[in-house]
Order: C-alpha cells, then sequence, then structure tokens
C-alpha cells in the first residue's frame, strides 16, 4: 500500500509500472488491476478553465487517504493499493489523482476503487481554485457525484 | 474559513465543556455554524458537540472538492 500527496506532475503510467516491478508479491498472485486517473479539463460549470490550484490540509489529507486505503483492504479481498494526489498548480490534462487497486478478482478491484474515489472526492480534505479563461479565480465549491451509470 | 490560524484561550468560553460548536463562536463570533462546514479535531472528523481538550488543534473548513 503506498500513499502520496505531491507537488510534482504525475507520469501515471511510468509511475505505475516502476510500483507493479517494485512489488514483487503482485506477480502472478492478481487477476484484476484497476486504474482510475483524474485528469484537469478545460470546462467546469459552463466556463472554461485554464488552470487550478489544489489545496490540502497537510498531515490530515495524508492520514485521511492511508485511512480510505485500509478501509478498502480490510471491506473487500483486495492484494494492494496505491492512491497518489497531486496538490500545487495544475495545468490543463494534468493528471490530479491516480488510484490503482490490485485484487484477484475484478468485482473486488472494480467496487474497491469505486470506493476510494467517491470517498476521497466527498471526504479528504483538498479544495481546487480555478483560474477562468478570463483570468477571474473561484474556488470550486462542490464536486459532481459519481453515481453508476447503466 | 478566512483564517489560517487562531489562538483561543479556553477561559473565555463560557462553559463547563468546551465543544468545538464553542469554538467557532469565540473565534468567528458567529452564533450558528454553518451546515456545510467540515470540523475536524488532531486531523480526525468530528461534529459540533465534540469536546475540546487542551492543546487540541481544530479546523474548520468548507465543502472538500479534491480529485
Amino acid at each position: 500500500m503506498r500513499i502520496e500527496v505531491t507537488k510534482h506532475a504525475i507520469d501515471a503510467w511510468t509511475l505505475l509500472k516502476d510500483y507493479e516491478t517494485s512489488r514483487t508479491e503482485l506477480a502472478g498472485k492478481h487477476g484484476a488491476s484497476i486504474v482510475f486517473l483524474g485528469r484537469m479539463r478545460d470546462f467546469n460549470e459552463s466556463d472554461s478553465i485554464s488552470e487550478m490550484q489544489l489545496e490540502h490540509y497537510p498531515g490530515m489529507t495524508e492520514k485521511y487517504l492511508e485511512g480510505i486505503a485500509e478501509t478498502v483492504m480490510q471491506q473487500w479481498q483486495i492484494i494492494d493499493v496505491l492512491i497518489v494526489h497531486r496538490v500545487g498548480q495544475i495545468k490543463l490534462a494534468d493528471t490530479i489523482v491516480l488510484v490503482a487497486v490490485w485484487a484477484a478478482h475484478r468485482a473486488h478491484a472494480y467496487a474497491a476503487n469505486q470506493f476510494i474515489m467517491e470517498d476521497l472526492k466527498s471526504k479528504a480534505p483538498f479544495w481546487k481554485r480555478e483560474t477562468l479563461a478570463d483570468g477571474q479565480t473561484r474556488w470550486v465549491e462542490k464536486n459532481t457525484l459519481g453515481k453508476v451509470i447503466r | 474559513m478566512g483564517k489560517s490560524e487562531d489562538e483561543l484561550d479556553a477561559s473565555l468560553c463560557d462553559a463547563t465543556e468546551l465543544t468545538t460548536l464553542k469554538v467557532w463562536q469565540a473565534s468567528t463570533g458567529k452564533d450558528q455554524l454553518d451546515s456545510n462546514i467540515l470540523i475536524a479535531i488532531n486531523m480526525g472528523y468530528v461534529d459540533s458537540q465534540h469536546v475540546v481538550a487542551d492543546g487540541d488543534e481544530v479546523a474548520f473548513f468548507p465543502p472538500v472538492t479534491g480529485g
């Protein structure tokens, strides 16, 4: 299990490859790995967005993310969890969050990954301040709900 | 919530038990705590009636928007 909050750009696929290589217990043991990448888009609430500042509560944020990871490890049959979240200045298309879950079977991996993302978005102490195309800035007041679409 | 840090003397609060709501009132001068305000003590979520101990770090913040 690894939790990281970083000011540096997240090179998601390289990071994942390196992490899997370093975790020898994953090789041959997992039948499913589910990866979620949250990326910065160029619009929000019908406005064009040029960049974003992401703030957090140092100490509590990491503690909360560790708690989520421990919860899913207990609640589902999960082999490993990786959560990496960006803070600081974010540019368009940058990866904001990476959540990866490894499990023997896909049902557990899907469920755990979605649980992490929904819990993270509604409770982990991060705040977004976005810059609009005209240069004005505003705090994002709420996240969209991630309900399952069938 | 407009302040990065505040230091309060517990004796300023007229209560036998100092709750997070009392801390909010003493720090902001506002009677009510908006329902969407989140509260943490020592980096763990609590409610407005949670009792604060000497030396606790109490935080009030707006809805979170990570991910």
